[in-house]
């Protein structure tokens, strides 16, 4: 617990030593409002933040990955995994260490979003329950997409390719039950696996969440997900400490 | 306090390790010597538990590097080859971090460790802006931080100017009394104003193990002589084995 805790706050502030999390913040926290302006969330007349957690997926599956992709790749390039590992420590804390403190920026960033909730407060009187599922949802999303990028980050030690799978992973486990891919799928694969593909994918549990029901496999799809991808970033750090 | 047994390591074709066994007892300091690629870097590294040897094992303080590996990341001081430390870091918040996981009280601890080795003046500063020497020290200074009973040092004074080198090795003496040391080096001077003992590697093996002037006695000539006689154009099995 000890060496959890110590990583995860190295990590923390090594988001506020350097101008990334401000950039994540400020980034973010725009083009959240501007998407959510630009869809139309006054012409839609509701006061509803249905429309500003739509966009989420598509600023996540950008600066999840921009986030994660230094956890483990910026460790293996400065050789300062070396350092980290001849510390009293293991490698399942050092894992969960940094997998927090990246999900702790996100978490911020999604509370520094109370404007909106305000806001739709102050146009009318919106429903608790799809605003609690919203950020809940987005919070989880979030943090498939950090698990997915903290695995990817550490499987090489160039922050570039790091980004550009993580966000070709995350982009498959989002994209893979739309319309489009569906029809194309089916052509080629049997119909289970199709329906296989369709379990899978973040967008159709994300929606699910939207709309305002919490459901346990819902969460529970995602907690699997997240573990999954840091058990395998996990095994990658045992197996291969040394580049 | 450190006892090596038949340690092996390969990464690919390349044996790197190849059957290396000696052992060190407290207040010993042991120059572990060898040409570049000789396996000296790599024996370390298994020794501070950061790669595991493909067959072969240590005991270092009492504890087996495989078996109880966080134990011997407890006892053990380690300075990595290139000082690798986190760059965005001050050198104040590094050392407040390697407090952290090791347990200690951090305020009192880096003082006294800062002032020995001489980075008082730099402990406000990025440990990225430092240069190559003080880096080091700020390397040095987390290996010492928790008074270990072994130190492992990879060239401690490499890049070093010829002051900060004195009032290395002069720390290295004070602490040798209490202490089981190994440092290696390209500086054979070195090795004759602070070691002890010494144990020459070429290609993964052991040539030699004995002290200073046992290897003056038996081979003629001065310790660099001796260097070039053993490690260029001589038979293997002129003096081949594990000692």
């Amino acid at each position: 617990m000890n060496g959890f805790l110590s990583v995860f706050k190295r990590e923390l502030k090594g988001y506020f030593f350097t101008p990334i999390a401000y950039v994540f913040l400020v980034i973010f926290l725009n083009f959240a409002g501007i998407m959510t302006f630009k869809d139309g969330f006054f012409e839609a007349g509701q006061a509803s933040l249905y429309i500003f957690f739509i966009n989420m997926p598509l600023l996540f599956i950008f600066l999840a990955p921009a986030i994660a992709m230094r956890l483990w790749a910026e460790e293996r390039k400065s050789d300062s995994i070396e350092l980290l590992f001849t510390l009293p420590l293991t490698s399942v804390q050092a894992v969960l260490g940094k997998f927090f403190a990246a999900w702790t920026v996100v978490l911020l960033a999604l509370i520094l979003t109370f404007p909106m909730v305000i806001t739709v407060y102050q146009l009318g009187n919106p429903d608790l329950g799809p605003i609690i599922s919203g950020y809940l949802g987005s919070f989880l999303l979030a943090g498939a997409f950090l698990a997915i990028g903290s695995f990817f980050s550490s499987i090489t030690k160039n922050q570039v390719i790091a980004f550009v799978l993580s966000i070709v992973g995350c982009g498959t486990l989002l994209f893979i039950a739309s319309p489009s891919v569906m029809f194309r799928l089916a052509n080629y694969f049997p119909k289970s696996l199709v329906y296989i593909a369709e379990w899978f994918s973040l967008q159709s549990r994300f929606e699910s969440l939207l709309r305002g029901v919490i459901e346990v496999r819902d969460i529970a799809f995602f907690l699997i997900l997240i573990a999954g991808w840091l058990w395998a970033n996990i095994m990658v750090i045992k197996e291969r400490k040394a580049a | 306090m450190i006892e090596v047994k038949e340690l092996r390591k390969r990464f690919g074709s390349i044996v790197a390790v190849d059957d290396v066994s000696f052992s060190v007892g407290k207040g010993d300091v042991l120059g572990f010597l060898g040409p570049n690629g000789a396996g000296k870097s790599t024996t370390m590294k298994m020794l501070s538990c950061f790669l595991s040897p493909d067959s072969g094992t240590a005991k270092v303080a009492g504890f087996d590097i495989i078996k109880e590996s966080i134990a011997v990341r407890k006892e053990l001081g380690y300075l990595a080859e290139n000082a690798p430390a986190y760059e965005e870091m001050t050198a104040e918040s590094f050392l407040g971090f390697i407090c952290d996981v090791r347990k200690i009280k951090a305020r009192d601890t880096i003082e006294r460790v800062a002032n020995k080795c001489s980075i008082e003046n730099v402990l406000h500063q990025q440990i990225g802006t430092l240069s190559k020497g003080y880096r080091r020290r700020v390397g040095l200074a987390q290996a010492l931080i928790h008074d270990p009973s072994v130190l492992i040092l990879d060239e401690p004074t490499d890049g070093l100017d010829p002051n900060q080198k004195y009032e290395v090795r002069n720390l290295i003496t004070e602490l040798s009394a209490e202490k089981c040391i190994v440092i290696s080096t390209h500086i054979l001077e070195e090795v004759d104003a602070i070691c002890n003992r010494i144990v020459l590697i070429d290609k993964g093996q052991v040539l030699e193990d004995s002290t200073p002037d046992e290897m003056r006695k038996t081979h003629g000539g001065n310790l660099t002589e001796i260097f070039r006689k053993l490690t260029t154009g001589q038979s293997k099995n002129a003096v081949g084995g594990a000692a």
